[in-house]
C-alpha cells in the first residue's frame, strides 16, 4: 500500500471519534443542560446579553428567528463595507495597504458574512491587519449564524416540538462561545507553537545565501488561521491559503487543520440524534454522508497519486503523483483529502492549488460543492441535508402510497413547494452564472480578455468552478480566473447572497411549519426514516436532484478534459 | 424587523470586543512566549539572517541545491501557485523546457530519475523542500563544482532527511544549503 495513504485514514477516524462527544457537548448546549463549560461561560453570557439587551429565555418562532438573523446579518454587512473601504487610513495598516474599490468591498463582505470566503483579494497586499481582523470577526460570527439556524431546525425537529423554538440570540451567542472559541484556541495554540506566527509587525527583509534580497510578509495569521478551518470559512490569511508554509507548517499542523476542517460539520450531525434522542438516525444521516463523501475521496487520491498523463510522455518520474500546485511536506494523498473535505464541507482553504490538480479530481471537488450536503457547512450543511430528506420523504410516502410522513409530521403541498425551490436553486444559479459567463466569453472577448488563464475546457471548468464555488458558499476556486473585475465581484457577489439566505430560510420554514402540525405517533405503517433503505433513497435523490443536473456541464469542462488527454 | 435592530447593532458592538479584539489579543500574548514571539522564526549564519525556518527561498546557482520552481519566483511579500491546469500547452511546454534545463546542466542524470517535484511549482510558491531523490541526482554537479568528493555531498544528504508519517521523504534546501557552506 502506498505509504501516504494511512496518514488520511488516521485523519478520518481520529476526527469521528473527536466528532461523537463534541455531538453530545453541542446537544447539550442547545438544549440548555448542564455541561462543564457552565462555570466559564455563564458570567461572560449574561454580559453579553445585557450589554445587548436580549433575553435568552425569550421564545421565538422560526419568523422571528429569521427577521433576527436577517437583521443582523444586515448591520454585519454594513459595518464590513465601512471598514474595507476606508482600511487605507484606519489603524493597523503597517504594509500601507490601500482600501478597496466598491464592487471588490462588496464581493468581500457578501463573501464573508455569507460563511463563503471566497477572495478576489490577496491577503498580503490587498487587505490590512484591521481588514483581516474584522474579516476574522465574520468568521466567527457568520459560523455561529449557520449553526443557530441549524439549531432551530434540530429544535423543531423534536417530537414535542411546538411554534416556540428557543432564541435566536441564545443559541447564536453560545455557538460561538462554547464551541467556536474554545477550539479556536486550542488550534490557533497548536499553529502558534508550530510556527504560524502572530504578530502585528509588518513585513521584515533579510538577504539570502546567495544574495537576493526578501521581504517576507507576517501578521496575526494564527488566530484567523484557527477559525477559518473550525467554522467552515476558508479564507486565508496569505493568498496561497493554507499551502503557505506560514498558515500551514507541517503534516502535523496539516492534520490538525484539516481536522478542524470536517470536525463541526460530522459533530453537528451526532447532535442531532443527541437532541432529537434518536441516534439511529443520526447514524443514517451520518453513513448516507460519509457513503457520498467516501465515493468522491478514493477517485481523487488514485488520480493525484497517479500524476498527470501529459507528464509522464515526457519521461520523467513522477513518484509523488502530479505535483504541480502541490506543497512537498503534505503529498498528493493529503492534499487529496483536503480538497475534497474544504468542498464538501463549504470551507474552501485549500493547501493545494485545485486548478492544477488533474480532471477527474477538479470534478470530484467540484461535485462535492455541487452537493453541498456530505457534511457541508457548520450548521448550513444539515439544512441542505434537511432539504434533500424531505424529498426523498415524499417521493417514498409516493411509492407506497400513503401520506408522507416525516418524525410524525404530515408534508404536505407547501413544505414540498418550498423544499423543491431551494432544491433547484443552487443548480440554476450556477449554471445561469456559468452561462452568462461562457456568453459573455465568446462572444465579447474585449470585455472578458485576462480572464482565463488556461484554454479549452479547462478555462471552462475555471468558470463552472468559479460560480459553483460562490453558491454553495465554500470560497475555494480555480484561482487562474482573473476575478477581481466588477462582472466576476458583483455577479459572485449576487449569487453567494442568495445562496446563503434562502437556502436557511427553506429548511427553517419546512421544520417550522412541520413543529406547528399535529404530532401523529408511529404506526407499524409509518415509513421508517433510520434504516439502512431509506438512506439509499436519499442517497439515490441526491444523486438524481444534484450530481445529474450539473453533468452536462462536467462534461464540457473535467470530463472533456479527461478524455482529451491521451 | 424594528425590535430586532438594536439588539443586533449592540451584539455586532459585543461580538467586535469579544472576537476580534480579545481572542486574538489572548493569542498574541501566548505568542509573547512561542519560539520567535510569533513573528516568524529566522535561521541566523555568522549572525545574519539569512531566511526564513519555514519559508523556501530561490536557489538556482551552481554551487547550491536547487529548490522547486516557483510561480512567484520566491517572493515571500507574495504567495501564489501558477494555476496552470494539467492540460494547458503553454504549460507543458514550460515543464519541458524545465526538464531540458535541468538535463543540460546535470549531464549524468536520465529522464527517468528526474522526479516531477523538481520541474512544477508548488502551491504557495515557497515550498522550503525538495524530494530525496530530486537532491540526489543534484549531487554529483554540486561536488565538481565546489571540487569535493560526492561521496561527501551524499553523506550530507542523508544526514538532512525529514520524514513525516506520509513516508514521504524530504530534504530542506535552506538547512542543507547552509550546512553545504560549512562544508570543508
Amino acid at each position: 500500500m502506498n505509504t501516504e495513504i494511512p496518514g488520511v485514514v488516521i485523519m478520518f477516524a481520529a476526527t469521528v471519534l473527536l466528532a461523537l462527544p463534541l455531538g453530545r457537548y453541542i446537544g447539550k448546549v442547545y438544549l440548555g443542560n448542564r455541561t462543564w463549560a457552565d462555570a466559564i461561560f455563564n458570567p461572560i453570557e449574561r454580559v453579553i446579553f445585557k450589554i445587548a439587551g436580549i433575553k435568552p429565555t425569550a421564545e421565538m418562532n422560526w419568523k422571528q428567528h429569521l427577521a433576527a438573523l436577517l437583521t443582523v446579518n444586515f448591520v454585519w454587512f454594513l459595518f464590513s463595507m465601512f471598514v474595507l473601504m476606508n482600511m487605507g487610513w484606519l489603524p493597523l495598516n503597517p504594509d500601507r495597504n490601500p482600501s478597496i474599490s466598491a464592487d471588490l468591498a462588496f464581493n468581500t463582505t457578501v463573501s464573508f458574512v455569507s460563511n463563503t470566503n471566497l477572495q478576489h483579494y490577496s491577503g498580503e497586499s490587498g487587505v490590512s491587519y484591521l481588514g483581516q481582523m474584522v474579516l476574522m470577526l465574520f468568521q466567527f460570527i457568520s459560523a455561529g449564524a449557520g449553526m443557530a439556524a441549524c439549531a432551530v431546525v434540530f429544535m423543531a425537529m423534536r417530537e414535542k416540538a411546538t411554534h416556540q423554538l428557543g432564541n435566536f440570540y441564545n443559541f447564536f451567542v453560545k455557538s460561538c462561545t462554547r464551541v467556536l472559541l474554545p477550539l479556536s484556541i486550542m488550534v490557533a495554540l497548536i499553529l502558534l507553537f508550530n510556527g504560524t506566527p502572530m504578530s502585528f509587525k509588518g513585513k521584515a527583509q533579510f538577504i539570502s545565501l546567495q544574495g537576493d534580497t526578501v521581504n517576507v510578509s507576517r501578521g496575526p495569521a494564527a488566530a484567523m488561521v484557527a477559525i477559518k478551518q473550525l467554522g467552515t470559512n476558508g479564507g486565508g490569511f496569505f493568498g496561497a491559503n493554507s499551502a503557505h508554509p506560514l498558515e500551514n507548517p507541517s503534516y502535523f499542523t496539516n492534520m490538525v487543520e484539516n481536522m478542524s476542517i470536517i470536525l463541526i460539520p460530522i459533530a453537528m450531525v451526532f447532535a442531532l440524534g443527541f437532541i432529537l434522542k434518536r441516534s439511529r438516525f443520526a447514524w443514517m444521516v451520518f453513513g448516507v454522508m460519509t457513503l457520498g463523501f467516501v465515493w468522491l475521496l478514493v477517485p481523487t487520491i488514485y488520480q493525484e497519486l497517479a500524476g498527470n498523463k501529459a507528464i509522464a510522455t515526457m519521461g520523467i518520474a513522477q513518484p509523488l503523483g502530479s505535483m504541480e500546485g502541490k506543497e512537498l511536506r503534505f503529498g498528493s494523498a493529503a492534499s487529496s483529502f483536503w480538497a475534497i473535505t474544504t468542498t464538501c464541507t463549504s470551507n474552501g482553504s485549500v493547501n493545494a492549488m485545485h486548478d492544477s490538480l488533474t480532471p477527474l479530481s477538479g470534478m470530484f471537488a467540484m461535485l462535492g460543492m455541487m452537493i453541498n450536503s456530505f457534511y457541508g457547512g457548520v450548521g448550513v450543511g444539515f439544512l441542505n441535508f434537511y432539504i434533500f430528506i424531505i424529498i426523498a420523504v415524499f417521493i417514498s410516502g409516493l411509492m407506497v402510497g400513503r401520506t408522507p410522513e416525516f418524525l410524525g409530521r404530515k408534508i404536505e403541498a407547501k413544505e414540498m413547494k418550498i423544499a423543491a425551490v431551494i432544491a433547484l436553486l443552487h443548480p440554476l444559479l450556477i449554471l445561469a452564472g456559468t452561462a452568462l459567463s461562457s456568453y459573455l466569453y465568446a462572444h465579447n472577448p474585449a470585455f472578458s480578455a485576462g480572464w482565463l488563464n488556461n484554454p479549452g475546457n479547462h478555462g471552462f471548468s475555471e468558470m463552472l468552478y468559479e460560480y459553483t464555488s460562490s453558491s454553495a458558499n465554500n470560497g475555494s476556486g480555480f484561482e487562474g480566473l482573473g476575478d477581481n473585475t466588477p462582472f466576476w465581484n458583483i455577479s459572485c457577489g449576487i449569487v453567494m447572497l442568495l445562496s446563503r439566505f434562502l437556502p436557511i430560510l427553506g429548511p427553517v420554514a419546512i421544520a417550522g411549519l412541520l413543529a406547528n402540525k399535529k404530532y401523529t405517533p408511529e404506526t407499524a405503517g409509518t415509513l421508517k426514516t433510520d434504516t439502512g433503505t431509506f438512506g439509499i433513497m436519499v442517497f439515490a435523490v441526491i444523486f438524481i436532484v444534484a450530481a445529474l443536473s450539473f453533468f452536462p456541464a462536467l462534461s464540457l469542462g473535467p470530463i472533456a478534459e479527461y478524455f482529451g488527454m491521451k | 424587523m424594528k425590535q430586532h435592530i438594536l439588539p443586533a447593532i449592540k451584539l455586532t458592538l459585543v461580538c467586535v470586543l469579544l472576537f476580534m479584539i480579545t481572542y486574538p489579543a489572548l493569542i498574541w500574548a501566548v505568542a509573547q512566549a512561542a519560539p520567535a514571539k510569533g513573528e516568524g522564526e529566522t535561521v541566523t549564519v555568522n549572525g545574519k539572517t539569512v531566511g526564513y525556518r519555514l519559508e523556501g527561498q530561490m536557489f538556482n546557482n551552481g554551487r547550491y541545491f536547487w529548490s522547486r520552481p516557483s510561480a512567484v519566483g520566491y517572493n515571500a511579500a507574495g504567495s501564489a501557485g501558477s494555476n496552470k491546469g494539467p492540460s494547458n500547452p503553454d504549460y507543458l511546454k514550460e515543464v519541458q523546457a524545465r526538464i531540458d534545463t535541468f538535463l543540460a546542466h546535470h549531464p549524468g542524470v536520465s529522464k527517468a530519475q528526474l522526479p516531477s517535484d523538481m520541474v512544477t511549482a508548488s502551491g504557495s510558491g515557497l515550498d522550503p523542500d525538495i524530494s530525496l531523490q530530486a537532491a540526489g541526482i543534484q549531487a554529483e554537479r554540486i561536488a565538481k563544482f565546489r571540487n569535493i568528493a560526492k561521496d561527501k555531498i551524499d553523506a550530507l544528504i542523508r544526514h538532512h532527511i525529514e520524514k513525516s508519517i506520509n513516508g514521504i521523504e524530504r530534504i530542506n534546501v535552506l538547512s542543507i544549503n547552509i550546512a553545504l557552506d560549512q562544508l570543508k
